[in-house]
């Protein structure tokens, strides 16, 4: 875990003394709601149908104890005893005040968090891999990078007025578990020659024009990575639309410019960009790395699990994961109980789960793109009491990556962009497919839920996507088929026209059924589609 | 470095092309889409740099500025146009020396503003020595 040294905590605490003059200003008549808007949003702050929302970032969805506990205490303090954790492993509180904003930012100062730039047009949160520093499959630990572009993009002076929006993530593995081509940039490190770089996906995103990031660099040596980094924001920065809203992200420059365009430009600004000195030295990235070094796992902790209670041997099966070490797991906690909504979790669930990591995970957690939360480092001996804690608390739902563990955004229920509300769909989906049994037999499918165009439910890479509109004053739902934010990313195709509430969970149900009748052997939901085609579920959903 | 609020009282700038057309101006100004690098070539004889924020929000100014000093430019840098307190921090960190806002600033609230961050993250145009650095002697 990074801790902070002085420099990190001026910065954040000068930030708070920043903001909470800035919304003194604000409450005085000041500045006008015109001028607060992007400063409240660079520190977390949107205004949504009801209250104030604050996203709290959480840096490559890494987090202690202390800082979880913390954040249970705020949904207690300042909100209505809950909190959402984000696709983009942030978690955010939908009913503050903002006059709370400066004394909930403070509190979270004091635990080395912040909710600098969770939102407007600047680099956002980076994003990581879940599950890095113990997953199995992994080259290296890419959070040292990640905190490098952490520190590299807080308050950084060139790019807090983008023409949009600019989400980066990193992963190290060559399973994507941080729908990484579906970023701004998205970061793969790689191994050449026993030499690690990053390859450099850039231009990748969802909203109303989804698209995949190309590779623009297959190779760029470590200690050039900022200023790759740099050049790349640079030539967005200066040639980005900024005419028309729903243009201005990266991804349409690429598309506009072709990708080999954007590269030579990339390049062109990177030979210059290089000369100034942009990239710390490698003794900044070993400071950083050792903090992030794997915590004392005793590697011959016994390896054998009691299976002997069959609702936990269920539960590990679907939400245990491979470790690095041996002895060692990685355990998933759903937050997608069947009648739950996806990613809250209420304080006590939120201290309990705090509790856990301290008792059994090395003091660690982490929050996953798909709203779940990870306890990476758990001796397998201790998985049952882990399982036992959970289970008592609603948090063991054993539907990792099956149906019910859905990808939802807020929708009408809180957000003042939706068309549609997503949350009650959710359920009724869960509820539908409640059965274990049903859900494991369908195996791995991956819904996910948007509830207007801009995508925040990451409908597009959904194996199912439900996308709700506005059709004539009434809530329309559109499903797609076949998409993916993994490795083998693709984006969904719309199946026809839309459906209302209770029709879009019928779909769904003919199309699992005529995967189930169509399968092969061990193929995944995904996979049928991508053999067979649109044509025979449209036929079984449409007639 | 000295930052101070423009006042006016000196010859205009005249707009890019004027300038590439007949350069014996000393003072320019650049546009959000104007291409800062078509005036590297004659840096050294240029006195003033004035670079226009019709609105806040666009941020192409930020990078005209750091390519310009980049470059090796010397002369006065101004932000001009649609500069707020809020900006004024990132905008000298990025090289502007002088700010031409289209209303009044509170100097307070300027002051404020320019001495609020003891370090920074990242090396920028201002000659600031990044946090990085520092920690590393």
């Amino acid at each position: 875990m990074y801790k902070y040294d002085e420099y990190d905590h001026a910065m954040v605490d000068a930030r708070v003394a920043e903001f909470s003059d800035q919304v003194r200003r604000r409450l005085a008549g000041e500045i006008t709601e015109d001028q607060f808007k992007p400063l409240r949003l660079m520190n977390g702050l949107y205004l949504q149908l009801h209250a104030y929302m604050l996203r709290v970032a959480v840096p490559y969805g890494t987090l202690d104890s202390r800082q979880m506990h913390m954040l249970a205490h705020i949904a207690r303090k300042y909100d209505r005893d809950y909190g959402h954790f984000t696709t983009r492993q942030n978690i955010q509180y939908n009913w503050i005040k903002l006059e709370d904003a400066p004394a909930i930012l403070e509190d979270l100062a004091s635990v080395e968090m912040h909710a600098i730039q969770t939102s407007g047009n600047c680099i956002r949160n980076i994003s990581s891999d879940q599950w890095a520093g113990a997953a199995a499959d992994e080259i290296t630990d890419p959070r040292p990078w990640a905190e490098l572009l952490r520190q590299w993009s807080s308050f950084h002076p060139e790019f807090s007025y983008l023409p949009r929006k600019f989400k980066i993530a990193v992963i190290a593995a060559e399973e994507d578990r941080a729908a990484m081509r579906l970023h701004d940039i998205g970061i793969q490190l790689v191994e050449k020659d026993g030499v690690h770089g990053a390859a450099f996906y850039v231009g990748g995103g969802m909203g109303r024009t989804p698209m995949i990031a190309p590779l623009i660099k297959e190779f760029v040596p470590l200690e050039d990575m900022l200023s790759y980094a740099e050049a790349c924001l640079r030539v967005y920065n200066r040639y980005g639309r900024r005419d028309n809203i729903y243009k201005a992200r990266i991804k349409i420059l690429i598309h506009e410019l072709g990708a080999d365009e954007y590269r030579r430009q990339v390049e062109e600004e990177f030979a210059h960009v290089k000369s100034l000195g942009i990239d710390p030295p490698k003794a900044e990235f070993d400071r950083i790395a050792a903090q992030f070094a794997m915590p004392p796992l005793d590697a011959s902790a016994p390896d054998a699990i009691d299976r002997s209670d069959p609702d936990f041997a269920v539960w590990v099966d679907q939400n245990v994961a491979k470790h690095k070490v041996s002895g060692h797991a990685i355990v998933n906690i759903s937050l997608k109980p069947v009648d739950g909504i996806p990613g809250d979790a209420s304080s006590a669930q939120i201290d309990l789960m705090a509790d856990l990591a301290e008792k059994y995970s090395h003091d660690e957690l982490r929050v996953t793109h798909a709203q779940n939360i990870v306890l990476p480092h758990v001796r397998k001996a201790d998985l049952y009491a882990v399982w036992q804690a959970l289970d008592a608390a609603g948090l063991a739902t054993p539907n990792l990556d099956l149906i019910s563990d859905i990808i939802a955004c807020p929708g009408l229920d809180y957000c003042s962009l939706a068309n549609a509300r997503s949350i009650p769909v959710a359920q009724k989906i869960a509820k539908r497919f409640a059965d274990p049994v049903r859900q494991r037999d369908l195996g791995e499918l991956k819904l996910k839920i948007s509830g207007c165009i801009n995508a925040c439910g990451h409908h597009h890479a959904g194996h199912i996507g439900i996308l709700g509109v506005d059709r004539k004053g009434t809530e329309n739902y559109q499903l797609s088929l076949g998409g993916s934010g993994a490795e083998d990313v693709s984006l969904g195709t719309i199946t026809g026209p839309g459906f209302d509430e209770d029709g879009v969970v019928d779909a769904i149900e003919r199309v699992t059924d005529k995967y189930l009748e169509t399968r092969t052997e061990g193929e995944r939901f995904v996979d049928t589609f991508r053999r067979v085609g649109m044509a025979p579920f449209k036929e079984a959903i449409y007639g | 470095m000295v930052e101070h609020i423009h006042s006016d009282g000196e010859e205009p700038a005249v707009t890019l092309d004027a300038f590439l057309e007949q350069s014996n101006a000393t003072a320019v100004r650049l546009e959000p889409d104007e291409d800062a690098r078509a005036l590297i070539p004659f840096l050294d004889r240029l006195a003033l740099i004035e670079v226009a924020f019709p609105k806040f929000r666009d941020g192409r100014g930020y990078s005209s500025a750091r390519i310009l000093r980049e470059a090796g430019y010397t002369g006065e840098l101004r932000a001009q146009g649609d500069v707020l307190v809020d900006q004024i921090a990132y905008l000298k960190r990025c090289g502007f020396d002088s700010f031409a806002p289209e209303k009044s600033l509170n100097p307070d609230d300027v002051e404020a503003a320019l001495t609020r961050w003891p370090e920074h993250y990242q090396g920028a145009a201002d000659g600031a020595v990044p946090i990085w650095k520092l920690r590393h002697g």
